[in-house]
């Protein structure tokens, strides 16, 4: 097995993992901020992809559908929050959770009565269309866009938490929203932002994985669990977890796939047994954090 | 405590009231049963799931051929209807509503099923209740002499036949062929009749990657597929996962080194990926539209399925719901009713050509001798149409050649 096979497969993972990232931050936030365990994610993943496609073609380019649909779809979950989730802060975890897993379904099935339930193509932005040679194999140009897509949103994401006062309402109100309501802080607001911002985040997942796959209603399922599993490996409401994990997991698939290709689907799971088993609150999670 | 026991004995015979009751009123419909009663044919498909698209069309195209008999009159007079269920692409699930459909429902007979594996479990109950089973969905085990049933007749091509003519038409002595397989029978059972074809070609097999059913991301795969360095990739899997791991080959350059082969190719996820990405594969399948040109029955059946789908065309997947109810209604048309017995018989003597030219079931395995033909997608400035998706490289008359001999598959000759 030569090097630049296995050079080839860390650059599969990492792109893997980079969808995996960005969706899993989302829920991972929003659980984090809100204890809020947002079961319609996949649902809005999915929803994203679809808005992306559909504003692309109205706008005739890709970019206004990377743009404009996770604000769109952001606002919406804006929507959700106003409507329907605000009505369940302070009661037991169970209640926003079968909420937004009754909203996924709803969603999903509005989807299939508006798009029909076959897939619907998404082509690749016809910059990226085609493979960039890299010296010792070719990768697509749009994973390779991808990858350093995921990386500018995360350091946007982590300048504006870090370095900016929102960022530092932000974080304060996670940590005690109580104080912060007596400071003087709408905490309402902040929290409207942040699910908005979750679900916008899903979305923008959903565009990006829409070239690399075909959209269709039920795309969202299978990234729901696997973001589920990136946040549990990475420690929930942790969102560097959510970052070391989503590689962690893709790069652990790729590796896997080239050794033994029918096991990389049970490799993440398999992954989340052994954090589980050691580190019972994830990587970089809180022991006893109940949110 | 003493009450307890006078309590439990009036349950007890009670129960046994209700029990005797229960099976004198599960008897008498049975004994009952009028010459003018419904024919109710069992149709169990995956509604939802990565088959939807396939499965959805089989349930319109079976609804037509019911529909087509019943507007003559039915059979002898009698209704037919057809029970449509949901098996979740998920064996367990199948072999339930199966069972349903022949204990609660009392259908006369089943068609459907849409990936091999599930068709196998749906098999399992209609064997044991000696129900007659038509399968629509690709198996080779089904045909064998372990599995078989005399109440089981397979509609579908089956992977041997199919990926012999496709081979024919792709492979050439002394090329390189890889595979990317979905692990589970239907992919299985494609690898072996591509590896058997390869052998009798002389082709060289440089090596397979099995994939896990359902997969959304195939990316890790194309690495090692791409360092394998073949002439052919084949890929043998179904409904979504063809349109996505088709999708993602493409997308890291496989098309530009290989040429891409699929066993059966599928007319939803053509139209699920677009023109671009499918432009060259070449694949298998029972029935595509165009043969309208060359075949009078192809001719009627679209036609009559656009009648009843505001304009629509009939796909592949669509054409076996259509040809297993036919057949079925056809040979319950020449028992002159529902007798098992007399309609088995009358399949096997059975000689139709419902879509695509003539068909029989083979006496030995019940398998449906028919043709197959070997499909190109076109490129989008080719197209003359949305509809004008394949070119046809080969429309292989069927014959009994083109299947395992009777003895190979362990059958008393």
């Amino acid at each position: 097995m030569d090097l630049s096979l296995i050079i080839m497969q860390l650059l599969s993972g990492i792109a893997l993992g980079a969808v995996l990232v960005i969706t899993a931050l989302g829920l991972t936030i929003v659980f984090g901020m809100l204890g809020v365990v947002n079961f319609a994610h996949g649902a809005l993943f999915m929803i994203g992809a679809y808005a992306g496609l559909y504003l692309a073609s109205l706008t005739g380019s890709f970019w206004w559908g990377l743009l404009l649909a996770p604000i769109l779809i952001g606002a919406f979950g804006m929507l959700i929050e106003f409507v329907l989730i605000r009505r369940l802060y302070g009661r037991s975890i169970d209640d926003p959770l079968l909420l937004t897993f009754g909203l996924s379904y709803i969603l999903v099935e509005g989807v299939r009565i508006v798009f029909g339930s076959d897939g619907i193509p998404f082509p690749t932005p016809p910059q990226l269309v085609g493979v960039l040679d890299l010296g010792i194999g070719f990768f697509p140009r749009y994973r390779l866009f991808v990858i350093a897509l995921v990386a500018v949103v995360l350091l946007v994401l982590w300048l504006t938490l870090e370095k900016t006062r929102v960022g530092l309402i932000v974080r304060a109100g996670a940590r005690d929203p109580t104080i912060m309501q007596v400071l003087g802080v709408d905490i309402g607001r902040v929290w409207l932002a942040i699910f908005g911002l979750g679900v916008g985040l899903a979305a923008l997942g959903g565009v990006l994985a829409g070239p690399m796959r075909s959209v269709n209603p039920e795309m969202g399922s299978l990234v729901l669990a696997e973001a589920f599993v990136v946040t549990v490996i990475g420690g929930l409401g942790s969102i560097v977890g959510a970052v070391v994990a989503g590689l962690m997991v893709g790069i652990s698939i790729s590796m896997v796939a080239l050794f033994a290709p029918e096991m990389a689907t049970i490799v993440m799971f398999a992954l989340m047994a052994i954090v589980l088993l050691i580190r019972p609150q994830g990587l970089f999670g809180v022991r006893g954090r109940t949110a | 405590m003493p009450k307890s026991g006078s309590t439990s004995k009036i349950t007890r015979r009670t129960a046994l009231a209700g029990l005797s009751a229960g099976a004198a009123l599960l008897a008498m419909p049975r004994l009952g049963r009028a010459a003018d009663e419904t024919i109710r044919i069992g149709f169990p498909t995956p509604l939802t799931g990565p088959f939807a698209a396939e499965a959805r069309d089989q349930v319109k195209c079976a609804e037509l051929a019911v529909k087509l008999v019943n507007d003559k009159g039915g059979i002898g007079g009698r209704k037919v209807e057809l029970l449509v269920r949901d098996d979740k692409l998920n064996a367990g699930e199948a072999a339930t509503r199966t069972l349903e459909l022949i204990e609660k429902d009392k259908v006369h007979a089943v068609v459907g099923a849409l990936s091999s594996a599930v068709q196998l479990a749906v098999n399992e109950v209609t064997r044991a209740r000696g129900v007659i089973y038509v399968s629509i969905s690709q198996s080779d085990t089904i045909n064998e002499a372990k599995d078989f049933s005399k109440y089981t007749f397979h509609e579908a091509l089956n992977p041997h036949m199919t990926t012999a003519a496709v081979a024919r038409q792709t492979l050439k002595k002394g090329m390189k062929v890889a595979h990317l397989v979905a692990d589970y029978a239907y992919g299985h059972e494609m690898l072996r009749g591509f590896k058997r074809a390869q052998a009798a070609i002389g082709a060289d097999n440089v090596g397979e990657i099995l994939h896990p059913f359902g997969a959304a991301d195939y990316s890790t795969f194309m690495p090692r597929l791409m360092s394998m360095r073949p002439d052919v990739l084949c890929i043998s899997n179904f409904g979504r996962d063809q349109a996505n791991s088709i999708k993602q080959a493409v997308d890291f350059g496989v098309k530009q080194q290989m040429k891409i082969v699929v066993p059966v190719i599928l007319h939803n996820q053509r139209l699920a990926v677009g023109p671009d990405v499918f432009e060259g594969v070449v694949g298998g399948a029972n029935y595509y539209w165009g043969l309208e040109g060359q075949s009078k029955s192809a001719a009627a059946f679209n036609a009559a399925f656009k009648a009843a789908n505001g304009g629509a065309i009939p796909t592949d997947y669509g054409a076996y719901g259509y040809s297993g109810v036919g057949s079925l209604l056809a040979a319950m048309q020449a028992a002159g009713g529902t007798d098992t017995d007399k309609v088995v018989d009358a399949l096997e003597k059975l000689q139709y050509d419902l879509t695509k030219g003539p068909q029989h079931y083979r006496k030995c395995d019940h398998q449906s001798v028919q043709s197959v033909l070997v499909l190109e997608s076109k490129k989008k400035s080719a197209m003359a149409g949305d509809n004008d998706l394949f070119a046809v490289l080969a429309n292989d008359a069927g014959s009994d050649d083109m299947l395992r001999s009777c003895s190979e598959l362990g059958h008393a000759t």
